[in-house]
């Protein structure tokens, strides 16, 4: 590194950020005890997710038909399904399949979306309004139409059923970015790093994206209730997770039909599931927010 | 054959119940009020000739009438085919010629009168279609010579052939009877978008997406029971609803009365115990056949060794006792429907494979035969449709049972548009769940599914075998009931034991619970089959 | 502010270009097509005759560039042809059905308008008490329900709670009725999806509402006017509640927008004949016409309302430079 003093304005830049990230962690269970529920839930889910093996106590997958629509009892706690299959243990192995869709989703989609936008932002011109114009067209594009086209044409996997979700996330994520790092092009350091000759690449993500963390924080919270909640919908649509992969929104879609009434756990557990989890991201994204940036306004 | 409808079902908890006959003779029928149906499926046009969709029968077969058809006061029955605007017809000895009379009071809802003009048009657009003109189903008509009026009202058919499926082709549902004068002015299109039958009821009003609604027609041809002219409804409304629970809950809040495709068993069960009384539900076996295929085309399934190791795994018995309770399959039987007299007997079907209820044989033979063929552990994918019932629950019972031989599983679930460009375009599948769904059962013409790639385009298993052509045409050209019982005995061991080109696992199972109010209409075996509603009456 | 009207006039016309690009080549992109769903779609005898008949009398044997050419010039002129799926004008069958679905944006929009300012303006006023935890967590509850989910448990509901009451199980109508032909009934079919849809949107407006206002309450002229000895009360009706109702608007006007287009899940379950449902059903039938002339409108009225929204914006607040 020969550009002594920059390097040290970006390393400043990041230790501040550092900082007050621990700091506003540990503000938000104090102030936020809404933020703290969601974060136990949270956390709850991953648990699961993570050790499902261990927790699950049956095979998730396996059809016994000896043992189908029992109600919840000492053998079977939430019951089991039309095949026989243990609601629990799909409950359990379907938190896998939901954190996998809701992170991912979120992540790939808001990630594009932060580099997107800080691009936009920072190129501006001809290339802010051209990308802008691909971004209208996207927000403009009916998700239904694009996920049954991503889901269609490359088969209904859980990794397409991501990329179906993941795309109306981008440009939404990228708006926002945009409108916040435009504010941040302005600030002279960015002129003073592209003054001593930095690439772009290096400007837009070792120092204008760091700045944009906040907007990019939130977004990314808010997208994983929403990725789980839309997988659920399209498996409604017939557009999600297939059988037999334990998924909650798939257990709710055969079940809630046709079980509802007579078999109201099928339907229930799943449901209940789907919300707790959606409700727990979005306290806790919420939460996040009001620490972050109690004035930002766009959604 | 005796009617298979099943008078007692069992329920949840085992309790058994009786429900009503089906044909309430004892009660005069009375006349008035509104029928409101519920649709699981969208109208594409209003063409019967081109159309294939019971989506399409429902809301429009009402407005138009038949040469002949299955008797509604029989439907069951796969033989008993009555006249619609015909008054009478004969058969010459050799059985190559048949001669309809034409009633004489038919009227076209404009008023124009029928005469067999109008039928000997029909047929020809049916049979004979002008270049770029769509008939879906010319093909059962393959034993046709010439469709001729020879009588103001009387109409000729002379066939190639005698075969006993000329009868039961000629009831085909879709074969809507239009008016000549229609055809000559507008064209052949015109009946894609407009409508002009001499069916019990006339057209109202179509909201796109929403309903068709249709009224008494003063005119129709066939007398009710009370002496006047039928139809006994004031009218109806077909109403469009394609989620299962909103049809069901529509029947349950009396928004409608009646859905007539079929509901799974725990819907029947749930409304039932909510309703009682005020629910009645007939059930019937189906004319579809549902099963699966290998694709012959990869070298995978080439070995029939692979095939019949697949099929011997399928506990269908066992199967059929718990899927019969949460799906709308029931039956284990061979290529031909069930009920139907060329159908085989049980004794003849146990000894076919994978009928022998010894599981633990099955599978022991079937691990043998994956060894032999060097597919032990093999992993096996099943293409299906993203439809609840009854794809993926038979298709999900399916890995389970494969499972159980020790292959690896996976099933690609499509929604329907990719699904048929999968098997019918790619043709990349390995194995699928593949289903025939016929109208009027006619085995000697459903049968076709399994003819040679070449011949039948809805064969999926992508073979080629002559001697199942062969057979085929034996079958078709015999008069000879025996004879093609015999022939179909080796027809179907060929495809579901020797060759192994097509597993059945189930015939379809149709449930139609609807409110007890609704009187006259009797289950057929197919959702396609009469719904004329000319029957129909309300007890109110 | 009229430059700037004329220029984003014409911003419009390459988005939606884009999304009429976007939606043409990615419907033929889906493998399978219209004929052989309807020719070979309920497994039966498949007639390959019929179903080449049924390819040319759609065009759709004609080179993709021609369809292409074809459907952009129809758009420019309003011309949106005919259902692939039934052979009908376009316009015939979108009519009613837009009526629905606009009639249920109206009345969710103000369901949620309803919900989230007295709700958020609670909320901002107490904040980090429990009613603000309560009310925050009531909201955040409509979002986290899947819809269809509790669609069907308010109709169940409905058919088990009127049977258990009155012996007769009732639910809403499923036939859409104008609401000039009989306002009871079309009022009874849509109040539940109304409600359903308008809590769910109400919880973005509340969180809105609730950061505006707390924004505004720490401006100096809300000081100002609580060291003139104001009531409270009139401090937040006359001043807060009108200054901060900005960002509101511009997120209600955009949620406006997409319950035109994105009601689909909810128009199932209730069974509502609207955009949503014509919009699943055109695409799984491969109705191309059909599809590409419903999302070239959804994104007009996309583009157009964030049009209008910007418009507002820049009227109502002069800080906002026009570049």
């Amino acid at each position: 590194m020969t550009a002594a003093d920059v390097t040290s304005v970006s390393e400043i830049d990041e230790l501040r950020s550092q900082k007050t990230f621990i700091e506003k962690s540990a503000d938000m269970f104090r102030k936020q005890p809404l933020g703290a529920v969601g974060f136990f839930v949270v956390l709850a889910m991953i648990i699961m997710a993570i050790f499902a093996n261990y927790l699950a106590p049956y095979d998730p997958t396996l059809n016994d038909f000896a043992a189908m629509l029992i109600a919840p009892g000492a053998d079977y706690w939430l019951g089991t399904d039309q095949f026989g299959r243990d609601i629990m243990s799909r409950l359990i192995y379907g938190a896998r399949t939901a954190l996998f869709v809701g992170f991912a989703a979120s992540f790939v989609g808001a990630t594009c979306g932060l580099v997107l936008g800080v691009m936009s932002a920072y190129f501006g011109g001809t290339f802010d309004l051209i990308f802008q114009r691909i971004m209208d067209v996207f927000m403009s594009f009916p998700l239904i139409i694009m996920a049954l086209a991503i889901v269609s044409i490359f088969g209904p996997s859980t990794q397409n059923v991501i990329i179906a979700i993941t795309i109306p996330f981008i440009p939404r994520c990228a708006r926002v970015v945009r409108s916040n790092a435009l504010a941040i092009r302005e600030i002279p350091y960015v002129d003073a790093a592209r003054a001593l000759g930095f690439g772009h690449a290096r400007i837009i993500l070792r120092h204008m994206a760091p700045n944009v963390m906040a907007p990019f924080l939130i977004m990314l919270t808010s997208f994983v209730g929403q990725a789980i909640l839309t997988e659920a919908s399209l498996s409604y649509l017939g557009l999600g997770v297939q059988e037999p992969t334990p998924a909650w929104g798939l257990m709710l879609q055969g079940g809630a039909e046709e079980y509802i009434e007579s078999e109201p756990w099928i339907a229930i557990f799943p449901g209940v599931a789907i919300s707790l989890a959606v409700f727990g991201f979005n306290l806790f994204g919420d939460s996040v927010r009001d620490v972050l940036d109690p004035r930002l306004r766009t959604q | 054959m005796k009617p298979s409808i099943k008078l007692a079902i069992a329920m949840g908890a085992g309790a058994a119940f009786t429900l009503g006959a089906v044909a309430t003779a004892s009660a005069a029928p009375k006349r008035g009020g509104m029928l409101n149906i519920v649709v699981g499926s969208k109208i594409p046009s209003y063409d019967g000739h081109r159309e294939t969709t019971f989506g399409m029968i429902h809301p429009i077969r009402p407005f138009y009438s038949l040469l002949i058809r299955v008797n509604p006061d029989n439907p069951q029955s796969t033989s008993d085919f009555v006249c619609d605007i015909c008054s009478n017809f004969t058969k010459s000895s050799d059985g190559k010629t048949y001669v309809f009379k034409i009633r004489e009071n038919v009227k076209f809802h404009d008023g124009t009168p029928l005469t067999s003009q109008d039928v000997k048009a029909t047929w020809h657009k049916l049979i004979f279609p002008p270049k770029g003109i769509a008939s879906s189903r010319k093909a059962f008509y393959g034993m046709v010579e010439s469709v001729e009026a020879t009588g103001k009202y009387e109409v000729t058919f002379k066939l190639k052939y005698a075969t006993g499926g000329f009868i039961p082709a000629l009831a085909t549902p879709f074969n809507f009877i239009y008016s000549k004068k229609d055809l000559d002015t507008h064209g052949y299109k015109w009946h894609m978008k407009n409508i002009n039958g001499t069916g019990a009821f006339t057209f109202v009003q179509h909201q796109p997406g929403a309903f068709v609604e249709g009224k008494r027609y003063a005119n129709y041809h066939l007398k009710g029971e009370d002496g006047k002219n039928k139809p006994y409804l004031d009218g109806y409304k077909a109403i469009s609803a394609p989620k299962m629970a909103i049809r069901l809950q529509a029947i349950r809040g009396d928004r409608a009365q009646i859905e007539f495709r079929a509901f799974p068993p725990k819907a029947r069960d749930d409304l039932k115990k909510a309703l009682g009384d005020k629910i009645t539900v007939q059930e019937s076996d189906w004319n579809c056949v549902m099963g699966f295929s290998s694709n012959q085309k990869l070298k995978k399934f080439q070995d029939v060794r692979t095939r019949q190791a697949l099929t011997l795994g399928l506990d269908r018995w066992g199967g059929s006792k718990y899927l019969s309770k949460i799906a709308i399959v029931k039956t284990v039987g061979g290529t031909v429907f069930p009920n139907h007299s060329l159908a085989a007997k049980k004794e003849e079907l146990l000894k076919l494979k994978g009928y022998n209820p010894d599981m633990a044989a099955n599978q022991a033979e079937a691990k043998k035969l994956l060894a032999a063929a060097g597919m032990a552990g093999a992993s096996v994918e099943l293409l299906n449709r993203a439809v609840d019932q009854p794809y993926k629950v038979v298709g999900t019972w399916m890995l389970g049972q494969w499972k159980k031989l020790g292959l690896k599983t996976t099933q690609i679930v499509l929604p329907t548009g990719p699904w048929y460009a999968k098997f019918r375009k790619k043709k990349d599948q390995e194995t699928m769940i593949d289903f025939n769904c016929q109208g009027v059962v006619n085995p000697l013409i459903d049968a076709s599914k399994w003819l040679s790639n070449d011949i039948a385009s809805n064969n999926y298993a992508n073979y080629q075998d002559r001697q199942l052509d062969k057979w085929y045409d034996q079958m078709n050209r015999t008069g000879d009931e025996a004879e093609a019982y015999s022939i179909m005995r080796k027809y179907e061991k060929r495809i579901v034991d020797e060759k192994a080109h097509y597993a059945v696992s189930f015939w379809w199972y149709k449930i139609n619970p609807y409110r007890s109010y609704v009187k006259g209409w009797n289950i057929a075996p197919s959702h396609y089959l009469n719904q004329s509603l000319d029957q129909v009456w309300l007890d109110k | 502010m009229f430059k700037y009207t004329i220029k984003r006039v014409l911003l419009m016309v390459p988005t939606l270009f884009g999304a009429a690009c976007l939606v043409f080549f990615l419907l033929r992109m889906i493998p399978g097509d219209v004929c052989e769903l309807r020719m070979a779609g309920e497994g039966g005898y498949v007639d390959e005759d019929a179903i080449k008949t049924c390819q040319h009398d759609l065009g759709m044997d004609r080179p993709k560039f021609v369809q292409f050419v074809d459907f952009i010039t129809g758009f420019a002129v309003f011309d949106l042809g005919e259902s692939m799926w039934t052979g009908k004008a376009i316009t015939h069958e979108l009519g009613l059905r837009f009526q629905l679905s606009l009639q249920i944006a109206i009345m969710a929009t103000l369901v949620a308008v309803i919900i989230a300012i007295p709700l958020g303006t609670i909320s901002a006023i107490r904040q980090d008490t429990w009613l603000d935890y309560a009310v925050r967590t009531f909201s955040i509850a409509g979002i986290a329900i899947p819809s269809f989910w509790l669609g069907i448990m308010i109709i169940l509901g409905l058919l088990i709670s009127t049977q258990a009451w009155f012996g007769e199980p009732w639910m809403p109508p499923i036939e859409y009725v104008s609401p000039l032909e009989d306002p009871i009934s079309n009022m009874v079919q849509l109040i539940w999806p109304a409600v359903a849809t308008g809590y769910r949107y109400s919880a973005v407006a509340t969180r809105m509402t609730r950061s505006a206002l707390l924004e505004v309450l720490r401006e100096d002229y809300v000081r100002t006017a609580r060291a003139k000895g104001l009531l409270e009360r009139i401090i937040i009706n006359r001043h807060a509640l009108k200054n901060s109702m900005l960002p509101v608007i511009t997120v209600i006007g955009i949620e406006f927008a997409f319950l035109m287009g994105g009601l689909v899940v909810t128009e199932q379950v209730f069974n509502l004949n609207g955009v949503g449902k014509l919009f699943v059903e055109s695409v799984q039938n491969h109705d191309y016409t059909m599809t590409q002339a419903l999302v070239m409108l959804v994104a007009t009225v996309f583009v157009i309302t964030n049009f209008v929204v910007d418009l507002f914006y820049a009227w109502l607040d002069p800080r906002i430079r026009y570049s």
